[in-house]
C-alpha cells in the first residue's frame, strides 16, 4: 500500500471503532450528494426528475456556506441545460478543478457529447444517476436503467449502488477512484426507489473522505489543468492516419480500472467496514442456477435467495457493481463453479436487439471463460436474459423466485420478462403472487394513505428519522405520490425492525395501517393491505361509537374478516381547534406510535416535539406552539372502536365510471384510476403510446371542501370567472329557452342580458366534482350583493351541502348544446367565454395561473388545432395518465397533442406545421388533378377559398365535406385514395407550440430561436411562471432579480431575461406579453391576433404559481398587481408592411405602485427580507431600477416606426403552400 | 438642572416631550432627528402578537404549498436559513435604538394571548428596553362578555406582566371603561407604575363605491387632546404619585405639552404632529414651551405640573359635569375653539 489513505489508516480507525460511525436518516440522493459535495469545487447542475434533489442539496449547501473537504465553499451554479452542465464541467476538469453533477434520463442523454470528451481526455469527473427510464411511446419519471445503459458507450467508468447506503459508499469509491484511473465515473442507483428511499446509513465523515483521498492524486490531476504557463494543445482534430492509433492510446487506463475500484472498495472497508467487491456472489456455494442484476433490485432477490436456500434449493445471486470496464475475470471467479444455469436480469429495454446489454456482457464473458485455458465450469452454463422493473415497476422476491423456476424449466424462454403479464408476445413468465416470503423477525410494516396537503409523508419521514436516529432499529421509509398535483394522494410504506432493511418494494401486507383522509376508503382500498390481526387508524369525523355505520360494505367485511384492531380519531377537529387547518401530521404521528408501539407514547411524543422544534423553530414560535398543542391533544383523542360481529353497510364502493364510459375508459382508464393498472396486460395498452382525449372528465375527483353557488340575482354575466377558472369547472351557456324543457327543478337560469340574443336563457354553472375549491372565480367576480356586501355573485358554499344539487344541475347543463359560435364576438371576455371550452378539469394545481391559458386557446382555436407541448408541468397535467384534459367538441374535433421533449418543442411544433403544409400541398395537387373529374366548380372553391375567419373555416370544411362524398362515388383509383386521406388538410389547421419558462428561456431557447427566425406559421405560448414549476421551484433565466428560488436561495441577482425583446428583434415576429389577472381582454386580443398573424407568433402569458409563494386564491389580484407597478408590463408588437406603422403597444398604463409594494406580497420576493434584510433592500433597489429603466425603453419602442422584413412565405414561388392564401389575405 | 426635567416611570428625562409610539419609528434616522430637535424619550412602535402569528401562519402555508405531494416537487422553495420574525426584527430594533439614541428608549406591546403578552415582555427586557408600555388595545364587541370580566382579563395582563420584568410598565389605555379612575387604580395596584392616556381607536371607514370596510388613519386633531386633560387632571390628585401619567392624542403644540403639564401629567407624547410637521417639530415645541414658561413664570415645568389639577383647580367642578354648561356658552366666542388657541 503506498497511498497517503493507507498511510493515514490505522491511527483514524482505531478512533472510528471507538466512537462509531454516526447514523442517519437520509435517502439516496442526500446520501450521493453529500460525497460529491465533499470532494468538488465546481458542480455546474441543471434540475431533472429524480436527481434534482441532489442539485437542491448542493446549491443549499452552498448557499449555507459548507465548505468541501479543502474549505472551500463548492460553486454551485445552474446552467440552462445538462448539456450545458456538462460542458462546464467538462471545462472545469480541463482547468484542473474537481467537478461533478447529477443527472438523469434526458438529462444524461444530453450529456452524452460531453461526455465522450471528458473521457477522451482522460478527466476524472463524477456524475452521479438516479437512473431513470428515457421518453420513449411515453414520457416517465421513475427509475430503470434505460439512461445509464444509453451513455455505456461514453467511455465513462460505469458503477452501481445497490441501496442507499451503497449510493453513499460507492460514490466516494467513484470519486476516489476516479481521480485514481483518470478514467470519468459515472454513479448510479435506481431512481425513486434508491433516490428517493429514506434508510438508515452509516455516515461517512470528513476524516473518513479525508483519510481515503490521495494527495498525489490531487496534485496529478491539478497539475493536468490548462493554463498559460505550461501551454498545451488539446481537442485537436485528427486525420485517418493517427485517430485510431490515438483512441487506443487509452487502453491501459482502462485495464487498470477494475483494480483501482477493487483497491478502492478495500480501502473503504478498512476504514468503514462496509466491503463492496466488484462483483459479488451471495448464495448457495454449490448454487446450479445464479441470476444476475444490478441496481435496487438485488434486495429482492437476496430476499429470495435466502428463503429459497432455506427451503433446500442451491440458488445464488450475482450482484454486478463495476459495469464499465466489464471485469470478466472477476465476474467468472465469482460464480460458484456448480452453475448451470443462469438468468440475467436487465432493467432496460433495447428493442431489437440480441438481448439486453447485462445480459449480452455476461454471456460473452462465460464464453470468453470458456474459451480460456482454465475453463470456470465443466459445461457452458445456459443463459438467459429478462427484463424487469421498467419505470419503477415493483420487483419483489415473488418474481426472482419465478426466475429461478424458469432457470429449471427443461427449454426456458432465452427471452422473457417479469412482473407484468405479456399477452402479446407471451414474452413475460409467470408469478405465483400468492407465495408468501417470511418476514424478517421482529420487523412492522406500516402503510399511510393521505393527501399531500395534510402532511402525511413529511411526518413519515420525520418518524423514520426518530425511529432511525434515535433507537438502534433500522428503518426504511418509501413514498409514492399520485400523478395529480390537486388534491394529490401519497402512500407511505414504513418498514422498521431489529436488522437491517433490504426489501426494495412496496408493503403489500401491513402490520399497520393508517388513513389520513376518511373520503380515501371510498376511492382505494386501503385495507386490502392490512394483515390478519392488523391494526387500522383511521381520521374519521365520527366518533368510536359512530364511525361504523359510516363505514362501507367492503370495508366493514375487511375489518371482521381479518379482525383488525380499529381506532379512530377526529384529526381534523384538533388540527382546526389549534390552527393548523388541514394539516394532521402531528395529530396523527403520536398515535402511530403508540399504536405500533415501535417506541414508547411518551418517549415518540417528546422525539416529535423535538423534531418540530428543529423544522419549524427557525420560523417562529407560532408553528412549533400550534404542533405542540395538537401533539398534546392527540393521544387523549384516540379512540379503540368496537368492532361489530356482522357486516351492516348497504353502502358499496362505486365503480370509477359511468356505464356509459367508453369501451376503452371502462377496460383501461378506469382500472388506472382504480390504482389497478400494474394488472393490465400488454394487450390493454396501446402499441404506440396513442390515447383518445376526452377523458378526465371521466375521472371524478371531488376534492373541493368549497366549492362556489352561484346567486343569478346578482349576476352581471360578465364572465370572468370563467376565463379565469383554471379547471374549466365553472361554465356559461346563454340558450333558448326551450333547451330547459327537462330540466332539475332547481336548475337555475336567467335571462341573457343581451340586445344581440334576445329572449336567450343564461346559466353560469359549476361541475362540482371537478372543482378543486381554489377559488380564483370567486376573488375576481367584480359583482356584490345589493343586500350583504360579503356576498357575490358566485360564493363558496360547503361542497358537502351543495354536491348533489350541483351534481343534477351540471348533468342537465351538460345536455345544453353550446350557442353557435358565430352569434358570439370572440374577442370579448363573455363572448369567449360562450365558447366551449376543449380542455378541461386538469390535474393542476389548485388555482394554476398556467390553466386558464390553455383553456382560452382551446376555446378559441380548440377544433382545428395541434399542440407541441414542452415536458413540464402543462405537459403533465396535459398528458399525465390516467386521463388527459384535451377533449373534443360535439363534432368529435379538438386539440390534438403530443409531447416530445423538454428541449425540441419548437422544433417539434415546427415540424408538425411542415407536416401540415406538405399534407396541404400534396391534397392540393391531387384536387387540382382529380377536380375536372369530381367537381370543377368545387375543387375551385376549395383551392381558391379564403379561410381567415371562422365561418370560412366551415364554409371550407363543408365543401370539403362535400368533396369527400363525391370522391367516393368517383371511383378507387390510388388518387382517390390519397385525397380521402389528404382532404383534411384542405381546411386550416393551427398550430399551437407550448410550454414553460424553463423551456423557452433556457433548455429550449436554441430551437425557440430557431422558431422565431424561420418564420412559419406557428404560435408559441410560453406559460411564464418565473421558474421551473414542475421539477419544484429551480430558478430559470425568467426568475426575476430578487426572487428566492431554488439555486438562488438568496436572490436571483440577476435580471429577467427579456424574451419578447429578442423576439421582436425579428421584426416579423407577432409578440404580446399578456397577463389575464390584469387585463383578461388584452389577453384574449393577443391570442386571437398572434392566431391570426400568418408568421410566427410569441405570446408570453405571465402565470402565477404555487413557486411564488402566494394564495393561490387571489392569483389573479397578484397578476394585476405585477401589471400595475410595471413589474409585467402588457404589450403587443405587430408587425405590419406599412412604411410609417408603429408596431409595439403598450398595453398597461404606466406604472403606479412601487414594484417593491408588489415584491412585498410575494414569498418568493418577501422572504429574502427576513433572511438577508440588506440584500434584500438592494435587490429590490435594482428591481425598481429594472422596471424604470424597462418602461423607458418600452415607452421608446411604442414610438418607433418599423416595417416588417417579408416572411419567407411572402415569396410567391414559394414553399409555404396552402398559406399563401392566408397570407396575402391578412 | 434644566428647566425641563422630569421624571417619568422613574426614568430621568430632559423634557416633558416624548415621541410617542408611530411608523415614524421605525426608522432610525428619523428617531435620530428627533431626538436632535428634542424628543426626551422615544417609544418604539407597537408590537402586534396578532402580527407575529399571521405572519408566520402566512409563511408557513406558502413555503409549505404543494410540499410532499407530487413526486417531482417535494417542495418549491430552496432550504431556508434561519428567518427573522417580525418579533425578532422588533427586538433588534430595541437593541440598535438603545445604542444609538441617547434618550430612554420605550417599547410597546400588543399581545393576544396570555401567554404572549408575558413571553415578548421578556424578550422586550432583554433586549434593553428602558421601559415597557402595554398597548391594551381591544374592542368590547361580544354582548356576552361584561365590562367587569374585561377590566378583570386586563388587570390580569398588568399583574402577569408586571412580575415577570424589572423594567417600568406602563399601560396605555383607551377611554371607554365604564368607572376609568377605579379602573386606572386598580391598574397600579396590578403593577402599571405609568399611565398613558389615551389610545386613539383608529376607525374604520366604509368605501361606498367598492362597498368594503377600509382601515383608515386620521391625524388628531388638537380638540382631542381635551379628553386626556380632563382625566389626568382627575387623576393626578387621586393616584397621589403613585404613578406617572402621559398625555397623548392631540398633543401639537408646545401649549398643548404646557396644558398636559399644567393638569399633571409628567410627560406629553406626540404623534399626528410629527407626522404632520416633520421630527424636527419637537424643537418648536420645545421653544414654545419655554416661551410659555417665561411669559407665566414658570421656572421649571415640575412648578408648573398639576396646578390646575382636579385638586388645584380653582372651579374642579369643571371638570366634571359642570364643564358641560361653560363648554355650550363658549360656542358665542368660536374663536376659543381654534385649535391651539391658547385660552380654549
Amino acid at each position: 500500500m503506498t497511498t497517503t489513505a493507507s498511510k493515514a489508516r490505522p491511527q483514524t480507525q482505531s478512533d472510528e471503532r471507538r466512537a462509531g460511525p454516526r447514523w442517519a436518516c437520509v435517502d439516496g440522493n442526500e446520501a450521493a450528494a453529500r460525497i460529491a459535495f465533499a470532494l468538488s469545487e465546481v458542480v455546474p447542475i441543471y434540475p431533472i426528475t429524480p436527481a434534482s434533489p441532489m442539485g437542491e442539496f448542493a446549491d443549499d449547501w452552498a448557499a449555507a456556506g459548507k465548505p468541501n473537504l479543502w474549505g472551500a465553499v463548492p460553486d454551485v451554479v445552474e446552467l440552462q441545460s445538462e448539456g450545458g452542465a456538462a460542458a462546464a464541467m467538462h471545462g472545469a476538469l480541463q482547468k484542473g478543478a474537481l467537478s461533478s453533477t447529477f443527472t438523469a434520463s434526458q438529462g444524461l442523454l444530453l450529456m452524452i457529447p460531453s461526455m465522450l470528451k471528458m473521457a477522451g481526455e482522460l478527466s476524472p469527473g463524477v456524475i452521479h444517476v438516479s437512473a431513470r427510464t428515457l421518453a420513449t411511446h411515453a414520457l416517465a419519471i421513475f427509475g430503470d436503467h434505460s439512461d445509464v445503459m444509453l451513455a455505456r458507450t461514453t467511455g465513462w467508468a460505469m458503477l452501481a449502488s445497490n441501496s442507499v447506503q451503497e449510493a453513499q459508499d460507492l460514490a466516494l469509491v467513484a470519486h476516489l477512484a476516479a481521480l485514481r484511473s483518470r478514467v470519468p465515473f459515472m454513479h448510479f442507483f435506481d431512481g425513486f426507489r434508491t433516490s428517493h428511499e429514506v434508510d438508515k446509513i452509516a455516515l461517512i465523515s470528513e476524516d473518513d473522505i479525508r483519510a481515503l483521498v490521495s494527495d498525489d492524486d490531487i496534485l496529478e490531476f491539478r497539475s493536468r489543468g490548462m493554463g498559460p504557463d505550461a501551454p498545451v494543445l488539446r481537442g485537436t482534430a485528427q486525420n485517418p492516419d493517427v485517430f485510431f492509433q490515438a483512441r487506443e492510446a487509452c487502453n491501459p487506463f482502462y485495464l487498470a480500472t477494475p483494480g483501482i475500484v477493487a483497491e478502492m472498495m478495500e480501502a473503504l472497508a478498512q476504514r468503514t467496514g462496509r466491503r463492496y467487491d466488484l462483483v459479488e456472489y451471495e448464495g448457495a456455494a454449490d448454487a446450479e442456477r445464479v441470476v444476475v442484476l444490478m441496481g435496487s433490485g438485488v434486495g429482492a432477490a437476496q430476499e429470495a435467495v435466502e428463503t429459497l436456500n432455506a427451503a433446500g434449493e442451491k440458488v445464488g445471486l450475482l450482484k454486478v457493481r463495476l459495469y464499465r470496464p466489464f471485469p470478466t475475470e472477476r465476474l467468472l471467479a465469482a460464480l460458484p463453479p456448480t452453475v448451470r444455469s443462469i438468468a440475467v436480469l436487465d432493467r432496460t429495454k433495447e428493442p431489437g436487439a440480441l438481448g439486453e446489454p447485462l445480459y449480452l456482457d455476461v454471456v460473452a464473458a462465460l464464453s470468453e471463460g470458456m474459451d480460456s485455458e482454465r475453463p470456470p465450469f465443466a459445461r457452458m452454463p445456459r443463459v438467459i436474459g429478462g427484463r424487469y422493473g421498467l419505470a419503477s415497476k415493483e420487483f419483489t422476491p415473488a418474481m426472482v423466485r419465478a426466475v429461478f423456476d424458469t432457470l429449471t424449466e427443461d427449454k426456458p424462454r432465452r427471452h422473457f420478462t417479469v412482473g407484468i403479464d405479456d399477452d402479446v408476445t407471451g414474452a413475460s413468465i409467470a408469478v405465483d403472487g400468492a407465495f408468501r416470503f417470511p418476514r424478517p423477525r421482529g420487523e412492522v410494516q406500516a402503510m399511510f394513505f393521505g393527501l399531500g396537503s395534510d402532511g402525511t409523508v413529511g411526518a413519515n419521514k420525520n418518524s423514520v428519522k426518530i425511529i432511525g436516529e434515535g433507537t438502534e432499529m433500522w428503518a426504511q421509509g418509501y413514498f409514492v405520490y399520485d400523478s395529480k398535483k390537486a388534491g394529490s394522494v401519497t402512500v407511505s410504506h414504513l418498514r422498521f425492525g431489529p436488522q437491517p432493511i433490504r426489501s426494495t418494494y412496496l408493503i403489500d401486507g401491513a402490520d399497520f395501517i393508517a388513513c389520513h383522509q376518511f373520503g380515501l376508503l371510498e376511492k382505494m382500498k386501503v385495507l386490502d393491505y392490512a394483515r390478519q390481526g392488523s391494526t387500522f387508524l383511521l381520521n374519521s369525523p365520527y366518533p368510536a361509537d359512530e364511525v361504523w355505520d359510516h363505514l362501507p360494505q367492503e370495508v366493514q367485511r375487511q375489518l371482521i374478516e381479518k379482525q383488525v384492531e380499529f381506532w379512530v380519531i377526529d384529526a381534523f377537529k384538533i388540527a382546526h381547534e389549534v390552527g393548523m387547518g388541514s394539516r394532521i401530521n402531528t395529530v396523527m404521528q403520536p398515535c402511530f406510535f403508540k399504536l405500533s408501539g415501535v417506541l414508547p407514547a411518551d418517549e415518540a411524543v417528546d422525539r416529535i416535539k423535538q423534531s418540530v422544534e428543529k423544522t419549524y423553530g427557525k420560523r417562529g414560535r407560532t408553528i412549533v406552539e400550534m404542533n405542540f398543542a395538537a401533539i398534546d391533544r392527540s393521544l387523549e383523542a384516540l379512540e379503540r372502536v368496537t368492532v361489530p360481529a356482522e357486516v351492516t353497510s348497504q353502502h358499496k364502493l362505486a365503480s370509477p365510471v359511468p356505464a356509459d364510459a367508453p369501451l376503452f375508459v371502462r377496460d383501461v382508464t378506469a382500472r388506472l384510476m382504480a390504482g389497478e393498472g400494474d394488472l393490465l396486460p400488454v394487450s390493454a395498452l396501446p402499441v404506440d403510446g396513442t390515447f383518445m382525449t376526452g377523458t378526465a372528465r371521466f375521472e371524478k375527483r371531488a376534492i373541493a371542501q368549497e366549492i362556489p353557488i352561484w346567486d343569478p340575482d346578482v349576476c352581471i354575466q360578465c364572465g370572468k370567472c370563467s376565463i379565469v377558472c383554471p379547471h374549466a369547472t365553472i361554465r356559461m351557456k346563454v340558450y333558448e329557452p326551450r333547451f330547459l324543457a327537462g330540466a332539475p327543478e332547481h336548475f337555475r337560469h336567467t335571462g341573457f342580458r343581451s340586445k344581440d340574443l334576445p329572449g336567450h336563457e343564461y346559466t353560469l354553472q359549476v361541475a362540482p366534482d371537478d372543482c378543486t375549491g381554489c377559488g380564483v372565480c370567486v376573488d375576481v367576480c367584480p359583482a356584490k350583493s345589493k343586500t350583504e356586501a360579503r356576498l357575490k355573485a358566485i360564493n363558496m358554499m360547503p361542497a358537502l351541502e351543495h354536491r348533489d344539487a350541483e351534481r343534477e344541475r351540471w348533468v342537465f347543463f351538460e345536455t345544453i348544446p353550446p350557442l353557435d359560435r358565430d352569434l358570439v364576438a370572440h374577442d370579448t371576455v363573455k363572448g369567449s367565454q360562450l365558447l366551449e371550452p376543449l380542455f378541461e378539469f386538469p390535474g393542476a394545481c389548485a388555482g394554476c395561473g398556467e390553466t386558464p391559458y390553455i383553456k382560452l386557446i382551446s376555446q378559441l382555436f380548440g377544433d382545428h388545432i395541434v399542440i407541441s407541448n414542452a415536458t413540464g408541468c402543462s405537459s403533465i397535467y396535459g398528458g399525465n395518465l390516467p386521463t388527459t384534459p384535451y377533449t373534443v367538441n360535439r363534432e368529435g374535433r379538438g386539440p390534438s397533442w403530443n409531447n416530445s421533449l423538454f428541449e425540441d418543442a419548437a422544433e417539434f411544433g415546427m415540424g408538425l406545421r411542415m407536416g401540415y403544409e406538405a399534407g396541404a400541398e400534396a391534397a392540393r395537387v391531387l384536387l387540382e388533378r382529380l377536380g375536372p373529374r369530381v367537381d370543377g366548380a368545387l375543387a375551385r372553391e376549395i383551392l381558391e377559398a379564403e379561410q381567415d375567419t371562422e365561418p370560412q373555416m366551415r364554409a371550407q370544411r363543408e365543401r370539403v365535406a362535400r368533396l369527400v362524398e363525391k370522391l367516393q362515388s368517383v371511383g378507387d383509383g390510388p388518387d382517390v385514395r390519397h385525397l380521402l386521406r389528404l382532404a383534411d388538410n384542405l381546411v386550416r389547421q393551427g398550430v399551437w407550440i407550448i410550454g414553460g419558462d424553463g423551456w423557452a428561456y433556457d433548455i429550449g431557447f436554441g430551437g425557440l430561436d430557431q422558431a422565431l427566425a424561420a418564420g412559419r406559421n406557428v404560435n408559441i405560448l410560453v406559460l411564464d411562471t418565473e421558474v421551473y414549476s414542475n421539477t419544484g421551484g429551480q430558478a430559470s433565466k425568467a426568475t426575476a432579480r430578487g426572487a428566492v428560488a431554488k439555486f438562488a436561495a438568496s436572490g436571483k441577482p440577476t435580471a429577467k431575461k427579456d424574451l419578447g425583446l429578442i423576439a421582436i428583434s425579428y421584426g416579423n415576429v407577432y409578440v404580446a406579453q399578456i397577463a389575464l389577472g390584469a387585463n383578461d381582454l388584452q389577453a384574449t386580443r393577443a391570442l386571437l391576433e398572434a392566431d391570426a398573424w400568418p408568421g410566427t407568433s410569441l405570446v408570453i402569458a405571465y402565470s402565477a404559481c404555487i413557486a411564488h409563494g402566494i394564495d393561490m386564491s387571489k392569483s389573479m389580484a397578484h397578476e394585476r398587481d405585477a401589471v400595475k407597478s410595471g413589474y409585467w408590463p402588457l404589450y403587443r408588437f405587430r408587425p405590419s408592411d406599412a412604411a410609417t406603422g408603429q408596431p409595439f403597444k403598450l398595453d398597461s398604463k404606466e406604472p403606479s405602485m412601487p414594484v417593491g409594494e408588489f415584491m412585498s406580497t410575494e414569498a418568493r420576493f418577501a422572504i429574502l427580507s427576513r433572511t438577508h434584510p440588506e440584500l434584500a433592500e438592494r435587490l429590490q433597489a435594482q428591481a425598481q431600477a429594472d422596471v424604470d429603466e424597462r418602461w423607458r425603453y418600452y415607452r421608446q419602442l411604442a414610438a418607433i416606426e418599423r416595417t416588417a422584413p417579408p416572411t419567407v412565405d411572402d415569396d410567391p414561388e414559394g414553399a409555404g403552400g396552402t398559406d399563401r392564401d392566408e397570407e396575402e389575405s391578412a | 438642572m434644566s428647566r425641563l426635567a422630569t421624571t417619568y416611570l422613574g426614568l430621568e428625562l430632559r423634557s416633558p416631550v416624548v415621541a410617542s409610539s408611530s411608523p415614524l419609528l421605525r426608522d432610525l434616522e428619523t428617531a435620530k432627528r428627533m431626538c436632535a430637535a428634542g424628543a426626551a424619550a422615544i417609544v418604539l412602535p407597537s408590537l402586534f402578537e396578532e402580527e407575529i402569528v399571521h405572519e408566520d401562519l402566512e409563511l408557513d402555508a406558502v413555503l409549505e404549498a404543494g410540499a410532499e405531494g407530487f413526486s417531482e416537487a417535494l417542495h418549491y422553495f430552496p432550504e431556508l436559513g434561519a428567518v427573522e420574525s417580525i418579533a425578532e426584527r422588533y427586538l433588534s430594533s430595541i437593541g440598535t435604538a438603545k445604542a444609538q439614541l441617547d434618550v430612554p428608549v420605550i417599547a410597546s406591546l400588543n399581545a393576544a394571548s396570555p401567554g404572549g403578552w408575558v413571553r415578548y415582555a421578556k424578550l422586550i427586557e432583554e433586549a434593553g428596553a428602558d421601559a415597557l408600555e402595554l398597548n391594551l388595545y381591544h374592542i368590547a364587541a361580544d354582548p356576552a362578555q361584561t365590562g367587569s370580566a374585561m377590566e378583570a382579563l386586563d388587570l390580569e395582563v398588568v399583574r402577569a406582566v408586571a412580575e415577570s420584568i424589572t423594567i417600568p410598565l406602563a399601560i396605555k389605555l383607551g377611554p371607554y371603561y365604564s368607572a376609568f379612575a377605579n379602573f386606572a387604580a386598580q391598574a397600579i395596584e396590578a403593577g402599571a407604575r405609568g399611565l398613558v392616556l389615551f389610545n386613539r381607536f383608529y376607525q374604520p371607514d366604509i368605501d361606498p363605491d367598492a362597498r368594503e370596510v377600509v382601515p383608515s388613519l386620521e391625524l388628531s386633531s388638537p380638540w382631542e387632546l381635551r379628553l386626556p386633560l380632563r382625566w389626568i387632571a382627575i387623576l393626578r390628585p387621586a393616584l397621589s404619585g403613585r404613578a406617572s401619567l402621559a398625555a397623548t392624542s392631540g398633543v401639537h403644540t408646545g401649549l398643548d405639552v404646557a396644558k398636559a403639564l399644567l393638569v399633571g401629567a409628567d410627560v406629553a407624547m406626540m404623534t399626528s404632529a410629527l407626522l404632520a410637521a416633520g421630527p424636527d417639530h419637537f424643537a418648536r415645541v420645545e421653544q414654545d414651551l419655554l416661551q410659555w414658561m417665561d411669559e407665566n413664570g414658570y421656572e421649571t415645568v415640575s412648578e408648573a405640573r398639576g396646578s390646575v389639577s382636579y385638586a388645584a383647580a380653582d372651579d374642579p367642578s369643571a371638570f366634571e359635569r359642570a364643564n358641560y354648561v361653560k363648554t355650550l356658552h363658549s360656542w358665542s366666542a368660536p374663536q376659543h375653539l381654534t385649535p391651539g388657541s391658547p385660552s380654549s
